[in-house]
């Protein structure tokens, strides 16, 4: 069966083939990566054929200076995350009847992270990120080393199983929308793992885990979006990792910030009125002595004025509030 | 049609022109909108998070007052979809889960039996009305107008609570719906990107960048104006369009629609009878393309 990729080439010393074409720049915020151009290519594979067994056809049997990163070619190693049709995959894990579309496939390396040449992208960004995070068991002392393995119940492992099965190929960190604006970001392959070990029974350190991801660039500066569920080809979910890891955070009596001034305040309003109060919404979640942030909320407060979209001063409630407030009681917990 | 209308705090607050347009498109539509004025707000993933039962029994007791009411249950907002849909999929895949929910929710004279299907107005009119009804209420054609589509992240992701595995071209609709009602759909990368909302309140800045380069893109390719089925999409991208453009430090200046304005305006409707004159951004020139006024 035919194939036609189209893939993104990237020299630094600037040696293209003639048929190669100036891509567009990409938009921002990822403007500042360096332009490539396009090559095409037709290979002739099986119908079942990967994106990866095209890269390697072309490689071996018709362009010996495409540059691509690959080694287990089975979904296990992470080596080949790349951009196919503009978001990050496993190239092994890509079918090209899948991702054709209009005839072919587009493959290059991600805009988002710093490129080395062609589909080699530069990783360190997400090996300093999963680092900083100390993906690694702690005690709090050195202790003697034991007489035996320190045995967990299965049962707290399973809690776990998810996070473990991360391969570091970055495709969350490529495509994380938060990233893209916020390199200080820790990220979403970072934080999985940071829950991974806070969720660890064996250790000693989740308190100060918890405060260290509390930080700004930490557990609240993620927008929520679920491109990094999405992209993971191994199912961690990142995401959901950490939203566990903000309500750890917030048991813990990490409250001293945004997030969780808006989540209690968000609380407040749905549980006396049924609804949401935006007015009130902004300025508690951002700390009534704020002075500084509440002040730049100012001008949208008054473009919405303005237009007549500032919602009304006397917050209304839904028919029925009081059953709200009961199903808050009943269940109980934080916001009750 | 009769469906079970759930307009969100959003389109009751902030967004009003959201309300008035989605009701104003109702009859055209032959829909018969049966609000549930008792259903709570979703929390919108912020208490569910917290506490995740808290969630369940607050939007089971919504997909229950639907269910009483017999009929679908239709959202106008991309993050109330997202937050019904997640809860609903957990509720009728767990039955621990639906028990706690309905243990919770028993004494208040509601049971959900797991039978509610939550369905945005964007899917509605592909799936249940009918794209042959939409076509025949078309009475103005947006011929000349390029519109960005920006769909809001919870009417996308995760797929499998929201059935895209199943239905794979929801993710599609509004290229199509622009296309039918005349006007040329943009294609971008931000189309299904993240405005910003969620961090509005954390990290403001980057809250404003994330939604300012969407629609600078869409500008870039030349687009008129953006659509999009969430009106927290759409307090990012026009509410919050000046202070973006600030931020960003370059010119944006590209009106934001609600979906129900985009129909209204193409089924002959007046553009103050959609509100559109209820913009932070102004809507006239996009309107002036297909020789309209506000």
């Amino acid at each position: 069966m035919q194939f036609t990729i189209e893939v993104g080439r990237y020299d630094p010393e600037g040696h293209y083939a003639d048929d190669a074409v100036e891509g567009q720049p990409f938009p921002a915020p990822w403007d500042h990566s360096p332009v490539r151009r396009y090559q095409t290519y037709t290979v002739d594979l099986p119908e079942h054929a990967v994106v990866l067994d095209a890269l390697i056809a072309v490689r071996e049997y018709q362009d010996q200076s495409l540059v691509v990163r690959c080694a287990c070619r089975s979904a296990i190693c992470g080596s080949c995350a790349m951009w196919v049709n503009g978001h990050a995959h496993l190239a092994c894990k890509s079918k090209l009847q899948e991702f054709t579309k209009d005839g072919k496939t587009r493959v290059e390396a991600p805009a988002s992270m710093p490129l080395i040449r062609d589909l080699v992208c530069d990783m360190t960004p997400f090996w300093e990120k999963h680092l900083a995070v100390k993906p690694w068991l702690q005690n709090k002392q050195p202790v003697p080393p034991p007489n035996q393995e320190y045995r967990v119940p299965n049962a707290s492992m399973e809690e776990l199983i998810q996070e473990v099965s991360c391969i570091s190929c970055g495709a969350c960190l490529m495509d994380c929308e938060s990233f893209a604006v916020n390199p200080d970001f820790l990220g979403p392959q970072a934080l999985a793992q940071a829950y991974r070990y806070a969720g660890d029974p064996r250790d000693a350190e989740t308190k100060e885990r918890l405060a260290e991801y509390s930080k700004p660039g930490g557990i609240w500066d993620c927008t929520h979006c679920y491109e990094c569920v999405t992209q993971c080809p191994k199912g961690v979910a990142p995401l959901d990792q950490i939203l566990k890891l903000r309500k750890m955070a917030v048991d813990a009596g990490f409250t001293n910030n945004a997030g969780t001034r808006h989540a209690d305040a968000f609380a407040e309003s749905v549980r006396e009125s049924g609804r949401l109060n935006e007015l009130t919404l902004m300025p508690k979640s951002v700390g009534f002595f704020n002075i500084v942030e509440q002040i730049k909320t100012l001008p949208s407060a008054f473009n919405l004025l303005r237009a007549g979209k500032l919602p009304p001063l006397i917050h209304k409630k839904i028919p029925g509030v009081n059953r709200i407030k009961t199903i808050f009681e009943r269940v109980g917990g934080r916001f009750k | 049609m009769k469906v079970a209308f759930y307009p969100g705090c959003v389109s009751k607050g902030a967004c009003p022109e959201l309300y008035v347009s989605a009701k104003a498109i109702a009859g055209p539509l032959g829909l018969q909108l049966e609000e549930l004025t008792q259903a709570p707000c979703t929390g919108a993933g912020v208490l569910s998070e917290q506490n995740p039962e808290l969630g369940d029994a607050l939007n089971g007791l919504t997909l229950a007052m639907a269910e009483a009411e017999g009929a679908d249950l239709m959202t106008i907002c991309s993050t109330c979809q997202g937050v019904l849909s997640q809860h609903n999929h957990g509720l009728t895949n767990d039955k621990s889960r639906l028990d706690r929910a309905n243990a919770t929710i028993a004494d208040q004279g509601f049971r959900y039996g797991g039978t509610t299907k939550v369905k945005h107005l964007l899917w509605m009119l592909f799936e249940d009305i009918g794209i042959d009804r939409v076509a025949a209420a078309i009475k103005r054609k947006l011929t000349g107008l390029k519109i960005a589509p920006f769909y809001g992240c919870y009417i996308l992701r995760p797929v499998e609570a929201l059935g895209l595995r199943e239905r794979p071209e929801r993710k599609t609709y509004l290229e199509k719906l622009i296309a039918m009602l005349g006007a040329e759909p943009v294609e971008y990368k931000g189309s299904t990107k993240c405005c910003g909302f969620p961090m509005a309140t954390f990290n403001r800045e980057k809250s404003l960048a994330m939604g300012g380069n969407h629609i600078l893109e869409a500008k870039e390719k030349g687009a008129d104006l953006l659509v999009t089925p969430c009106p927290l999409c759409h307090l990012n991208l026009d509410a919050q369009q000046p202070d973006a453009a600030r931020v960003l430090k370059k010119e944006i200046d590209v009106p934001i629609f609600h979906l129900p304005q985009l129909l209204g305006l193409a089924f002959g409707m007046d553009p103050s009878e959609l509100r559109l004159d209820h913009h932070v951004v102004s809507t006239k020139g996009a309107l002036e393309k297909v020789e309209l006024k506000v």
